[in-house]
């Protein structure tokens, strides 16, 4: 996690929020270190974690994470973490048929009709079991990225309707949270990413939107990231506030300042 | 030199359900031990002939075949990802780039595995670049150096600054196992070739036509495809059950034409539309898995609904695009009558870390010489015109405006603002 964005974001591993969705999208740029800042952050605070890793191995995310100070093995052999490699998965399924329901069932299928099998996965790997102890604090869903699964043959509707349900238990039921990536492509039209897009930005609580400089590419700022954030409960009259910082990437850190206040400009 | 690590069968996570029984080897270790690794045995360290670990994260990395995009894409093509070449309009020079890749595998003794709708996997063998050897190739590169620039060297008088720009022409790597330089006027000689094993897919022989309809929504032709990768991949123990470990370099030619069944290149709304984006995923999935490379070609500018290529590209790790001057305006402009075409680098992945080598260098071009494909940065020449005429400065303003936003691979900007 970064301590910087913890610091933008108000939160603390100590004392996270519960029943909330995020959404992380990018445009023009790669969001991924939004992802493993959220995947260290909820390991760190101590909750279960499931995470539907659909693009990148396993191993990658481990890596990442033991620079942000979090092993992803350890955590995964302790129970907190229940980890879906799609990539290995869909290997898997595709080429042999499985005799119980798998949640990638939908690579198999000419018309992908809906996510059941994953919501279903999600939900038992997310229930706490009856022993009555609680070990963790909160369930936690992450998803990178859903963008993926438009391109896998799903409609947008049916991943609407994934993470209505998900939200529905999770943050929900459960008093979890959720968060998900979803890629923005702003020059080609692509109706069903704005499908999606459009519809989770009307659930989710926090907005995170990692953006490119509208100059282009810069070596000291790698780009900027919109923060907006909507209040859950309609009582308060506080507006939705946004707020835009800028960001430069680093090998185990990622530096955020004020627009125009990159240390290389002063 | 090169070192690559492999682990043990790691240990089952309880209530993970998509935990493999089988050992994963994948490419994507650290390199040396780790402190507390969960792994049983710890990493060892094998080295596999071509092949070289990246400077930044001990990724194991294999030579694209050309040294110059070798250090554009932060030292070589690694090991378990996709590079997706956008050809240029008329499919002159991403042939070149295909057979470059084959070439350097026939070379470093990798396997390699053809696959085209259009040519037979032998005489694309048949066709692949002759290597140089060291110190010729240090020749060929210096004699086209000379007829440039006679006084490369001297110190810099007036313009001392253009002193301290990077050099961006990368020279023959010699004495090394990884990178070669090829000779693109000879052909490779054949006892090479017979040296090096290969495994070819030819889509015309493999597919029948009367296939019943797949039910999983692939074209036949990539479900062929995957088929046969897996086997290959199978058979040979690339995925780390063959303990002499090589690499596979898979070759895969003009995927997305109308010649794979596919008719994304035909209609804007298609019936199969998810059939090559579900193709790349699972492709994906296979490379990820095992000890193998990919170099894809694909004709973008052919496929008529551009929302396949922003998930096309997102499913590629590392995207190459080509752009020849053949047929265009710019052929004749004299501002461009040094090179043959531009190269972008539209992305490189950010493997087992946050950030990526990216180049700084975003305008390069390349030129095909009598022997040498080389990749330069591009350089406006000074408007030295004593009369200040009207066709030059439009020259010039359309080349300002093709450096303005630069294309930038992580982050690029609004195409109105050109600097």
């Amino acid at each position: 996690m970064f301590p910087e964005l913890n610091n933008l974001l108000d939160t603390a591993p100590d004392r996270p929020e519960q029943g909330t969705l995020t959404l992380l999208c990018d445009a023009k740029t790669d969001g991924s270190f939004l992802v493993h800042h959220f995947l260290s952050f909820y390991l760190r605070a101590n909750c279960k974690v499931c995470f539907v890793a659909l693009l990148q191995s396993f191993s990658h995310y481990n890596v990442v994470g033991q620079k942000l100070g979090v092993s992803l093995t350890a955590a995964r052999e302790r129970g907190q973490l229940v980890f879906l490699e799609g990539l290995r998965s869909s290997v898997d399924i595709f080429f042999q048929a499985q005799e119980d329901p798998h949640p990638l069932q939908f690579l198999r299928e000419a018309n992908a009709g809906d996510l059941k099998p994953l919501y279903t996965f999600v939900k038992e790997a997310l229930t706490p079991t009856d022993s009555g102890k609680a070990v963790w604090r909160c369930p936690v869903l992450l998803v990178d990225d859903l963008s993926v699964l438009l391109s896998l043959g799903v409609g947008a509707v049916a991943v609407l309707d994934f993470v209505h349900y998900c939200r529905a238990t999770v943050c929900g039921d459960l008093k979890g949270n959720m968060v998900a990536l979803v890629h923005e492509s702003r020059d080609v039209e692509d109706e069903d990413n704005d499908i999606l897009l459009n519809g989770l930005s009307h659930q989710s609580h926090l907005i995170l939107r990692a953006e490119g400089l509208a100059t282009g590419f810069c070596r000291d700022v790698h780009g900027q990231l919109r923060i907006l954030r909507r209040q859950a409960s309609r009582s308060t009259a506080r507006q939705e506030r946004s707020l835009t910082y800028q960001y430069k990437i680093q090998d185990k850190n990622v530096l955020f300042f004020a627009k125009g206040m990159s240390p290389a400009v002063l | 030199m090169a070192a690559a690590a492999t682990c043990s069968p790691d240990a089952q996570g309880t209530g993970s359900k998509a935990a493999s029984s089988r050992s994963n080897v994948t490419s994507f270790q650290r390199r040396g031990p780790r402190a507390g690794a969960a792994d049983s045995g710890g990493p060892r360290l094998v080295s596999i002939a071509g092949t070289r670990p990246s400077l930044r994260n001990g990724q194991l990395l294999v030579s694209t075949g050309l040294p110059a995009l070798d250090q554009l894409l932060g030292g070589g093509l690694a090991v378990g990802t996709v590079l997706l070449i956008e050809e240029d309009k008329y499919n002159i020079y991403s042939p070149l780039l295909f057979k470059y890749f084959l070439a350097e595998g026939v070379v470093s003794g990798h396997t390699l595995l053809i696959a085209s709708a259009e040519e037979e996997p032998t005489d694309i063998l048949q066709e692949l670049p002759a290597p140089l050897l060291d110190d010729s190739c240090k020749k060929e590169f210096d004699e086209d150096v000379c007829k440039k620039i006679p006084e490369s060297n001297v110190q810099m008088k007036i313009a001392w600054r253009y002193q301290l720009l990077p050099k961006m022409e990368v020279g023959p790597v010699s004495s090394s196992k990884f990178g070669h330089c090829y000779d693109a006027s000879k052909k490779m000689p054949q006892e090479l070739i017979e040296t090096s094993k290969w495994h070819g897919f030819f889509l015309p022989e493999k597919i029948s036509s009367d296939l019943p309809i797949e039910s999983c929504s692939l074209a036949p032709g990539y479900l062929k495809l995957l088929q046969f990768i897996r086997n290959v991949i199978y058979e040979e123990g690339f995925d780390g059950s063959n303990p002499q470990k090589n690499i596979l370099r898979i070759g895969l030619e003009s995927v997305g034409s109308p010649l794979w069944g596919d008719d994304i290149c035909c209609t804007e709304n298609c019936d199969s539309s998810r059939s090559l984006t579900k193709f790349l995923y699972l492709l994906r999935g296979l490379l990820r898995t095992s000890l193998s490379a990919c170099v894809i070609t694909m004709p973008t500018h052919l496929i008529q609904n551009k929302a396949i290529i922003g998930r096309v590209k997102n499913l590629a790790d590392t995207v190459v695009a080509l752009e020849s001057f053949i047929g265009s305006e710019r052929e004749t402009n004299p501002l461009y009558k040094d090179y043959h075409g531009l190269i972008h680098i539209r992305q490189i992945p950010r493997l087992n870390n946050l950030i990526c080598d990216e180049s700084e260098v975003k305008d390069l071009a390349f030129k095909l010489k009598r022997k040498l494909f080389t990749i330069e940065r591009l350089h406006l020449p000074p408007d030295l015109s004593d009369t200040v005429s009207r066709s030059s400065k439009q020259g010039l303003a359309d080349s300002a405006k093709l450096l303005g936003p630069g294309c930038g691979t992580m982050a690029r900007g609004e195409k109105h603002l050109d600097f």
